[in-house]
């Protein structure tokens, strides 16, 4: 992690974290699109097993393509990925919800089975499990357009779920959902994170939304896409609402904003947080 | 029926049934001969005293129309389907579909008479006049699925049949049933069309060669029974196939959200 500044290293939280074993390490990560762009240069970053990992950065940054590398969309132009063990299992998340109109809820949930050739009443324990994580049980039946954005993304995230992966790569996912509707969402997921005890690798370029979710932020910079700083929240996994009234979110929300200034090129403000 | 919906029919009915007294009262007062232009009364008539002549013609029309539209189903279906498989395909092919379309039928129709019988050159140019819509529209719809569905499916590794069966199919329903609507129109011009150009008499002649015919005999009441006919089939060829999107569609597609209540 020769190029990325380490901000703040040590405590409780942090320590805990750094003992996970990794799960991928991106070494001098290179991806040029066929058009000539250059998505990511030179990017290394360790991904750690059990972590809730956020990607923070302006649009351009790579932040998506770090995602699509990860769940092997495609491969990088240059550099490697290394496994810690075998490749895990995948959830994907989009920005839309990215359900099939056409389905009911239980068949847009069944669908990552359904395409491992597992039959709907094998299926059904499973599906209506995730549903109930995600606090659907009883939606089953319903099409997407008789729900509401928050719910869309609820079943969009159940069908991630669904085949119990290993790591939850997300993208975005509430950044078209209203104020309420996100804060919700967002508690929802910690919750669901620990209690699975998944690695959740989360793209956003939400301040706030990065400090109160994640163990660590890597902040990146665009053109090329890159990593320029890496900051640990030192706040115990599971947060709640509280969480956004103390000086240790404060502190962070801060130290955060300032980095991602530094990462687009702007002079960071002095008072930030007040 | 709500208050809505009864001036959403009462309207155009109304609209229809004072237009009908107008027409009725000028060729009254004015004396105008049938031969010019016959009363909406005796266009009525003419329908029910000519109705055996006038209703074997129209199963002839019917069937021709039904029978083009079917082939252009398979076969616009069909090639969309191997259009989808490979770019090269499309390329090779989607030139000519095109010239097809652009050249009118009425020109091509007095060439395939030199060729086929004229029951089946009809029946050919009600096909060529229905296909290319549905093979637009089909084409377009194969590949128009959310890419991030696409993404989804290739991340969760799925088979080529899988993506085809499951994404892109249902996909392209919203289109191919667009496409069909259009083609249910345009195969029953088509095969009148087509008809006026062969111009066969006889059993088996259409309701478009009993309007030649009328006019060459100034027989005008049925001249105008004949077109009604043709009016009504195309009316419920329409209404018919909106009905049959509407079953398909109406449990998630955007274009049904306006009829739920």
């Amino acid at each position: 992690m020769s190029k990325i500044v380490a901000l703040r290293s040590g405590g409780g939280a942090a320590a805990s974290n750094a003992n996970r074993p990794t799960l991928a390490t991106f070494k001098g990560v290179d991806k040029v699109f066929a058009n000539r762009v250059t998505a990511l240069s030179g990017l290394d970053l360790e991904i750690r097993s059990g972590e809730f990992l956020s990607l923070l950065g302006p649009s351009g940054c790579g932040k998506s393509t770090v995602l699509r590398l990860l769940s092997g969309l495609t491969s990088p132009s240059r550099g490697e990925i290394l496994w810690g063990c075998d490749r895990p299992e995948f959830g994907f998340v989009f920005q839309e919800p990215t359900l099939m109109p056409w389905s009911d809820v239980f068949s847009n949930v069944w669908l990552p089975l359904r395409l491992a050739g597992v039959s709907k009443e094998k299926a059904r324990a499973r599906v209506e499990d995730a549903l109930a994580k995600v606090g659907l049980a009883g939606f089953a039946k319903a099409y997407p357009r008789q729900l509401s954005g928050g719910m869309k993304m609820r079943v969009s995230i159940a069908r991630a779920l669904v085949t119990r992966p290993a790591v939850l790569l997300m993208d975005e996912p509430f950044a078209a959902l209203d104020e309420i509707t996100r804060l919700k969402l967002n508690d929802d997921l910690a919750e669901l994170q620990s209690s699975l005890n998944a690695t959740v690798v989360f793209v956003t370029h939400s301040v706030f939304e990065s400090v109160y979710l994640a163990d660590r932020i890597v902040v990146m910079a665009a053109r090329p896409g890159r990593a320029v700083a890496e900051i640990t929240v030192e706040a115990p996994p599971l947060r709640r609402e509280g969480f956004r009234l103390t000086a240790t979110y404060a502190d962070t929300c801060r130290r955060t904003s300032q980095a991602l200034h530094v990462a687009m090129g702007e002079a960071p403000p002095s008072e930030l947080c007040q | 029926m709500n208050r809505d919906d009864f001036i959403g029919y009462a309207v155009p009915a109304l609209t229809l049934g004072m237009g009908l007294v107008v027409w009725e009262a000028v060729v009254r007062f004015f004396d105008i001969p049938p031969y010019l232009l016959p009363a909406p009364s005796i266009i009525i008539s003419t329908l029910f005293t000519d109705w055996p002549t006038l209703s074997s013609s129209l199963w002839v029309t019917l069937s021709i129309t039904l029978k083009a539209l079917l082939a252009a189903v398979i076969g616009s279906v069909t090639l969309a389907v191997i259009f989808a498989q490979s770019r090269l395909v499309e390329r090779a092919f989607y030139p000519f579909a095109v010239a097809m379309q652009v050249t009118p039928i009425v020109a091509i129709a007095p060439l395939l008479l030199i060729y086929l019988s004229p029951t089946v050159a009809v029946l050919v140019c009600a096909f060529l006049v229905a296909f290319f819509p549905l093979l637009a529209n089909t084409t377009l719809g194969l590949s128009s699925a959310d890419h991030n569905l696409v993404d989804l499916f290739q991340m969760y590794r799925s088979t080529r049949f899988q993506q085809f069966m499951l994404l892109r199919l249902p996909s392209a329903l919203p289109y191919f049933l667009a496409g069909l609507r259009i083609s249910g129109g345009l195969a029953l011009i088509g095969a009148i069309v087509a008809e006026i150009a062969a111009g066969s008499a006889g059993q088996g002649s259409g309701l478009a060669y009993r309007i030649v015919e009328s006019g060459f005999r100034l027989n005008i009441p049925r001249m105008f029974a004949a077109l009604l006919l043709i009016s009504v089939a195309g009316i419920t060829i329409h209404v018919l196939l909106t009905a049959f999107s509407h079953w398909l569609l109406h449990e998630w597609h955007d274009s049904e959200r306006a009829s739920e209540t």
